[in-house]
């Protein structure tokens, strides 16, 4: 039987150790090459017309003066007459042209006339008795759902009171089946009533679920000696990937691509194509070789991906090149939904968390949007949850790292850090003593609160919050916050091949998000096989490997490291079948260490690397690494983390300007293949929560329904003077590498928001209900504390 | 801002070989022939017109001479990219506000995408792909390597690039200097970091 399992610590070369990332030096040098860089022989600028309107209908598009323009090669109508559109910025028509200020000058010569319609870019408060009766759902509305990871009880709920607006056929339960949809929900569709909706009718703009009741949340209120109660909320976000979404696709022949895509699904793009546009998947090839970010929004080959293709089979085949410029980014190539929460929390004296009472909203866009898991880690037994979705024009939700937990962490860790101010306990002592409540990984939280306490200094630091809000000068403060995350690795293939020279060649169907998942694949092949990194040739980024799940909701770590794992370890087994009478052993007496196949403790019997290989004769030997492999345990990647932040800030109480002076993460995520490029991830993940907690909000005109700071200027980050001191700890070691490789993508990203929102309230004494925490938030937080 | 007087005099332009006019004209129908620019008096001094239309443009890069026709609305960074395939410098924000473009020009650092490729005539631009020597990463970019400065590595060449020029100006930076010459470009991983600790090192190895 082979031996799959994770080396032990002290036979480890490479894994868990620090190693910098092997694609390192390309993207230093420039020579990294990324979708937007690919330039083909022949290859024609993509440029697209967007419409203007948050709502309404287009009535006529004429394409006439494009289609002379010299240098335009190809026009294609993206959605023409008589179709709805519900968000600026969608698209309406595009062109290929020779170069790119051809295409300019093209789309903009295209004539369009839309009818417009009202539209609703608001995701204030929800008006009392909004969306009770909502309208039946579409199937739309259940996909969003399910992106939005709606929970399954409140699903089933809408649609046994809602009904649905579409058949149920057998294709689509054949499809839902396929997407993973449960057989819970598919009953609940079966049963549920058919209620025809007229095209154009309105839309409810407000979907109400139905009350969620756990235990005796009313007696428990009043048997709490402390109630608090308070308002808390985080605004629709854009990912803001710097590498633009978009895609070159070319015909190489009459159904037969060639697309360059920037991805965090290679493997899944060509059936998304392929349905599309009416071609096998098997006849498209992707390709992708690094991405610039995506951060959840870049699964899917996006409308403007199809048109180009459109755009390059109307040019005779030749690859047209559509990506998106900084502002249709911004607008219409993903956001994160939004969340807001009236609560209120009770507590015994002692800090003992009795009851939660909550009515959410927010929005996702045109498809309404999730709600998040609240509370959040902490199981309170009484509970009593409302939430209503807004379905707006203010443009598509996508996932963004650890969908719905952000906004989750935020309703809930300010909430509770409300409450044990009113309760007049330090919120670590408040924290630790609910721990209790938060399930599977309360030990972990503890321990790592008490390493985060001593690098945050804070029992020195906190204090108090001040009795009247801060007037003037510099105040400091210190907060915190947790979260989990689950992380499980994906399905992912991999070909591992020995050629008789000894070169050692993986092929997966993966991406590197810059995550360091190159890294780590060969980190782990090459400590399977006892050779250095170098000497492991690694491809990625194509359909012509084996598939790799997405990169998303941090499952690539746990996927490629034990696919990876297992072909080596079944690599060198036969490898060791070939080597054995050489070595006069048994197979089983082999290993591979140092660049030797050896008999194990016996480093006279050995043979180098290249030796051993060439007693495979004159074929390579080729073997398939699957993950996951019930047949083959053990499991050699699991679910679960649990991690805290603390944050230090500094309030000017007379600008309201929040600076940031201190980060602390201590972070698990099981076994860690490359400690350095997972610290690496955790403060990044420090740095984009800063950038949330202050600075970003996807700002729409009310009036206009567009979008006001489509920008890098106004849609702010945070750039290199606002990061503070920043201290990471990754849990390793004992009760953490045995439970194997779990994800780190999301899991640091989701606390950020807390932690710097409960040091604010800290430092000036009140609370700001909602991120973004600008000086003018901060200000009228001041203020109305003040005049109360 | 860039110099007119730096751009060369519209006689410096040869004219267009036969084969060169045969390639460009068979592409470009109705675009009036390639030309030099005009010369207009406007506000009392003499300035030149480029366009519409494309004109001769040449560009030394990397030490190397390239010669384009290009509309003159056509950035250099465009220019580098789409008709030089010198990728190194991305375009993100196409308007001078996140550096992933930067370069220098005559060793000072400049946003590409706000840079028209018909100002860079005449000057010696420098791109992320130069830096490298015999195979060789410079002092920097070994400093990002060793620090694990980039993540998806997007902002990365112009980050580079910056702190080139930078620690060219400032051997011995302070970290005020530091946040002041690095507040040019943005980095949306969170790579900042392992960046502060990039230049921190190449600056103590007097890079």
């Amino acid at each position: 039987m082979p031996d799959y399992r994770w080396p032990e610590a002290d036979q480890r070369i490479l894994i868990g150790k620090r190693i910098s990332r092997v694609d390192a030096p390309l993207k230093v040098s420039g020579q990294a090459k990324y979708t937007y860089d690919v330039v083909r022989p022949g290859m024609l600028f993509g440029k697209m017309l967007r419409c203007p309107y948050a709502h309404c209908k287009v009535v006529r598009v004429d394409t006439t003066a494009a289609e002379k323009m010299p240098g335009v090669k190809a026009v294609q109508v993206a959605q023409g007459p008589g179709k709805q559109i519900f968000w600026a910025g969608d698209e309406i028509a595009a062109v290929a042209a020779l170069d790119e200020q051809t295409a300019e000058d093209a789309i903009r010569v295209i004539k369009v006339k839309y009818q417009k319609l009202p539209h609703l870019v608001s995701d204030a408060e929800p008006p009392a008795g909004a969306g009770e009766a909502g309208g039946p759902l579409s199937e739309d509305d259940i996909e969003d759902a399910m992106d939005n990871q709606v929970p399954e009880a409140q699903l089933i709920d809408m649609i046994q009171k809602q009904g649905i607006s579409f058949k149920l056929t057998d294709e689509l339960v054949k499809e839902a089946k396929s997407e993973g949809v449960s057989d819970a929900i598919l009953n609940a569709l079966r049963s549920a009533p058919y209620h025809e909706v007229k095209e154009g009718a309105a839309h409810s703009s407000y979907q109400k679920a139905a009350t969620v009741t756990q235990g005796e949340p009313d007696k428990a209120f009043s048997e709490s000696d402390v109630v608090s109660e308070g308002l808390y909320g985080i605004p629709v976000i854009t990912h803001c990937c710097l590498e633009s979404h978009g895609a070159t696709p070319e015909w190489t022949a009459d159904d037969k691509m060639l697309v360059y895509i920037s991805t965090q699904n290679v493997s899944g793009i060509p059936a998304q194509i392929g349905e599309a546009l009416k071609v096998p998947a098997s006849n498209i090839r992707v390709h992708q070789d690094h991405i610039g970010g995506g951060f959840g929004s870049k699964f899917s080959a996006d409308r403007w991906t199809i048109v180009a293709a459109q755009l390059s089979k109307k040019a005779g085949g030749k690859p047209v090149r559509m990506m998106l410029e900084r502002d249709s980014e911004l607008k219409v190539a993903g956001a994160r939904p939004s969340a807001y929460a009236r609560v209120k929390v009770g507590a015994k004296k002692d800090g003992t968390l009795l009851a939660w009472e909550s009515q959410s909203w927010g929005t996702g866009g045109p498809g309404g949007g999730g709600s998040p898991p609240i509370p959040y880690v902490f199981s309170i037994p009484n509970q009593r949850k409302s939430h209503t979705a807004i379905r707006n024009n203010i443009g598509p939700a996508r996932a963004w790292r650890a969908p719905n937990h952000p906004q989750a962490a935020v309703i809930t860790m300010c909430a509770l850090d409300d409450l044990a101010a009113k309760l007049n306990l330090d919120p670590l002592d408040f924290f630790l003593k609910n721990l209790v409540i938060t399930g599977a990984r309360a030990d972990n939280y503890r321990e790592e609160f008490g390493i985060a306490s001593d690098l945050m200094g804070w029992k020195q630091k906190w204090h108090r919050r001040p009795a009247e809000p801060a007037t003037a000068g510099l105040v400091r403060g210190v907060g915190l916050s947790m979260h989990t995350w689950g992380g499980r690795g994906h399905k992912s293939d991999c070909d591992l091949t020995i050629q008789p020279d000894g070169s050692v060649e993986i092929k997966m169907g993966s991406q590197d998000l810059g995550t360091g998942t190159r890294t780590c694949i060969q980190i782990v092949a090459a400590e399977t096989l006892g050779l250095p990194i170098e000497a492991i040739d690694l491809k990625i980024g194509d359909t012509t490997y084996p598939p790799s799940g997405g990169s998303g909701g941090s499952t690539t770590i746990g996927g490629v490291s034990s696919s990876t794992r297992r072909a080596a370890v079944d690599a060198h087994d036969q490898l060791f079948a070939k080597v054995a009478p050489a070595l006069n052993a048994q197979p089983g007496d082999l290993e591979c260490v140092n660049g030797k196949v050896r008999v194990k403790g016996d480093s006279g019997r050995s043979l180098s690397w290249k030796q051993a290989c060439g007693k495979l004769g004159a074929m390579p030997l080729t073997v398939r690494g699957q993950n996951p492999d019930r047949s083959k345990p053990p499991d050699l990647t699991n679910s679960g983390v649990g991690g805290v932040q603390m944050a230090e800030v500094e309030v000017d109480a007379e600008t309201g300007i929040v600076k940031v002076t201190k980060m602390v993460a201590v972070q698990d995520c099981g076994l860690i293949i490359d400690v350095k490029t997972a610290e690496s991830q955790t403060y990044g993940a420090l740095i984009m929560g800063i950038t949330y907690a202050l600075y970003e909000e996807k700002i729409m005109d009310q009036k206009t329904g567009r979008m006001l700071n489509p920008d890098m200027e106004f849609y702010r980050l945070a750039g290199y003077a606002d990061i503070p001191e920043l201290v990471v700890h990754m849990m390793t070691g004992k009760g953490y590498d045995e439970r194997g490789v779990i994800g780190l993508g999301e899991p640091p990203v989701v606390s950020p928001g807390a932690a710097i929102s409960n040091a604010v309230a800290n430092a000036i004494g009140v609370r700001v209900p909602f991120l973004p925490l600008t000086p003018d938030r901060v200000l009228n937080a001041l203020g109305q504390k003040g005049a109360a | 801002m860039f110099d007119d007087d730096d751009l060369k005099s519209p006689d410096e332009h040869s004219g267009v070989s036969r084969r060169e006019f045969l390639k460009i004209s068979s592409i470009t129908v109705a675009v009036p022939l390639v030309a030099g620019p005009k010369v207009v008096r406007a506000e009392g001094q003499e300035v030149p017109v480029h366009g519409p239309g494309k004109v001769p443009v040449e560009l030394t890069i990397n030490g190397k001479k390239h010669k384009l026709e290009l509309e003159p609305r056509v950035t250099l960074l465009d220019a580098m990219r789409d008709r030089l395939e010198i990728t190194g410098a991305k375009r993100v924000c196409d308007r001078a506000e996140c550096g992933a473009c930067t370069v220098m020009l005559d060793n000072k650092a400049v946003y590409s995408c706000s840079v028209l490729a018909i100002e860079a005539q005449g000057k010696s631009i420098t791109t992320v792909e130069s830096l490298m020597e015999s195979g060789k990463l410079h002092p920097i970019q070994q400093a990002f390597v060793d620090n694990d400065a980039s993540q998806c590595g997007f902002c990365t060449p112009g980050f580079v690039v910056a702190c080139k020029a930078f620690l060219d100006k400032h051997p011995d930076p302070t970290p005020d200097q530091i946040r002041h010459g690095l507040a040019g470009n943005l980095c949306r991983c969170g790579t900042y970091a392992g960046i502060r600790g990039a230049i921190a090192q190449a600056a103590r190895k007097g890079a």
